[in-house]
């Protein structure tokens, strides 16, 4: 086949793909500002997206953060080690890894789960009965898990740069034998708010994209279970690559001077 | 016609290369049921879907209350969708709701009812097709097929609608059950002044319930009168349809390799 019709058809339809997105995300936002709203969804919402990944979330900070430890430790000059390990350490995570190790795990879990229970209920026309019953399904169905996920993210990588800060200073204090109070100085003298607020920034807009995207991906199911099935594999895998597109702009735009 | 309900003008929809309607022409008048019949996949299903907005036609005019459905806005359109209820095929009860709630959902997010006063509603439309207020508190997946099916009616009737959609009312349903709904659906039309498009294969259920009957066949709607006239419409197609013939002038594509 001709190479430049190949070429042409894939970017035709990554175009389409992109148009259909746009208009997505444009019905979905557009309902989050205009009246039903379904208060008690978000809180249900919130609890499944947010209390149920706090488990995941944590474990990964911690480890996250032992591990960063080590590596600074190991990989550094050793004569100023203990200084630079509690401040990389904090900025590492509160930066960087807090919310994008975070996101990704909550992609996995989230993304996945709201694709398959939307891409279920299309397929069995659960959301074309919604619409005969006078609900409009963007704002029943995605309205709540875009806004529990934009508010649940920040409250759960904060969550996070805490354990994965905690993570460095326990590798710190008992594998590398530093002193306890020494390194919490370190660690509170050179983390600024403004850290911490960027990675809380970041994690609001990586919610967005999650549930996005799990939504997305489960609206626009066919075909039954198989269906179903390639809905939830590309809501995760589109989630986690936007998610680490956007980190890198964002990382771009608020670190820029 | 200035009484009807519902008209379809030339509807034309097919999917890929597949032509499912290819130039309806229907009108159901106000107040009177009308039932479509015609073979499995000859798109009954699709055709009422086009009218609720599930499906949009590639041509063609779809008017409700004299007016045209496919040129409004979303607000003008969901206001029109007030007006109608729908049994699906497939039921398409919400699967994370209880029974209640399933047929209550239209009043209560439809509607804003309170949830206690809809739940009495809720409870008698169930005793309506027949099931018990301990129906109510179970989840769909807790009930038989045509249990299920009897529940989507329930819901589609709670809220007194004007227009009724059945997509196949008694599949799947015992002789006297399906008797009890077919009753029924004739007390939609008669006592409330609904007006109702069913669609079945049940003749028993058609003789019952029909003010007029409709035949489509590959895409167009081959023959209409009132129910007098089914048994001499003098249409070879309806006459194989009605008495369930193999040999006739409706081919199955199978038998043709
Ligand atoms: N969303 C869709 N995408 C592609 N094809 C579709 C879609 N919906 C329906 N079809 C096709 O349209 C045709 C008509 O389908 P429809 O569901 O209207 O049949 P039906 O007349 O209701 O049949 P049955 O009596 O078996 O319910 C079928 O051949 C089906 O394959
Ligand atoms: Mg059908």
């Amino acid at each position: 086949m001709n190479f430049f019709a190949i070429i042409g058809r894939v970017v035709l339809t990554l175009l389409a793909e992109i148009g259909r997105l746009s208009l997505f995300i444009w019905q979905s936002v557009s309902h989050v500002f205009r009246p039903p709203f379904f208060w008690r969804l978000v809180a249900q919402q919130m609890m499944r997206i947010g209390y149920f990944s706090l488990p995941v979330v944590a474990l990964t900070a911690f480890f996250t953060g032992g591990a960063l430890a080590l590596q600074i430790y190991y990989g550094g000059n050793e004569f100023n080690s203990e200084s630079i390990v509690a401040t990389i350490v904090a900025l590492g995570i509160t930066r960087e890894l807090g919310p994008v190790l975070g996101g990704l795990m909550v992609a996995g879990r989230v993304s996945a789960a709201i694709a398959a229970e939307l891409g279920t209920m299309r397929v069995t026309e659960q959301i074309d009965a919604l619409t005969t019953l006078s609900t409009n399904p963007y704002k029943y169905l995605v309205v709540p898990r875009v806004v529990a996920a934009v508010l649940t993210l920040p409250l759960l990588v904060f969550v996070a740069d805490i354990i994965g800060i905690m993570g460095g200073f326990v590798v710190g204090t008992q594998t590398l034998d530093f002193n306890a109070g020494v390194y919490i100085k370190n660690t509170a003298d050179f983390l600024k708010f403004d850290d911490v607020m960027s990675g809380l920034i970041k994690a609001g807009v990586f919610g967005f994209i999650i549930a996005i995207m799990g939504c997305f991906h489960g609206f626009n199911s066919k075909g039954g279970a198989q269906g179903v099935g390639r809905a939830t594999t590309n809501a995760v895998v589109t989630a986690s690559i936007l998610i680490l597109a956007a980190n890198y702009v964002m990382t771009s735009l608020l670190f820029a001077n | 016609m200035s009484d009807a309900k519902i008209e379809l003008r030339n509807v034309h929809k097919r999917f890929g290369s597949k032509v499912v309607l290819d130039g309806i022409n229907l009108t159901v008048p106000k107040g009177q049921s009308l039932v479509v019949i015609g073979g499995s996949g000859t798109g009954k299903s699709v055709m009422i879907k086009c009218v609720l907005g599930i499906i949009r036609p590639d041509r063609g005019e779809i008017f409700v209350d004299g007016k045209n459905v496919l040129k409004m806005d979303s607000g003008q359109r969901e206001a029109v969708l007030r007006k109608f209820g729908m049994l699906f095929q497939g039921a398409a009860l919400f699967d994370s709701l209880a029974v209640w709630e399933n047929v209550a959902f239209g009043l209560i997010q439809g509607r804003r009812m309170k949830r206690k006063a809809a739940k009495d509603i809720a409870i008698e439309k169930l005793a309506k097709v027949g099931l018990g207020p301990e129906v109510g508190e179970l989840y769909p997946a807790e009930l038989s097929g045509g249990m299920q099916k009897r529940v989507g009616l329930a819901r589609a009737i709670a809220v007194d609608p004007e227009i009724i959609f059945f997509d196949e009312p008694t599949t799947g349903l015992d002789p006297i059950t399906a008797d009890v709904i077919n009753e029924l659906i004739v007390d939609r039309v008669k006592d409330l002044g609904a007006t109702t498009l069913s669609i079945t294969h049940d003749m028993s259920s058609v003789r019952k319930i029909a003010d007029r009957v409709a035949m489509i066949y590959k895409g167009k709607i081959i023959w209409e009168g009132p129910r007098e006239k089914i048994d001499d419409s003098g249409n070879d197609y309806v006459d194989q349809f009605i008495h369930g013939r193999a040999e006739g002038p409706i081919g199955m594509d199978v038998l043709k390799p």
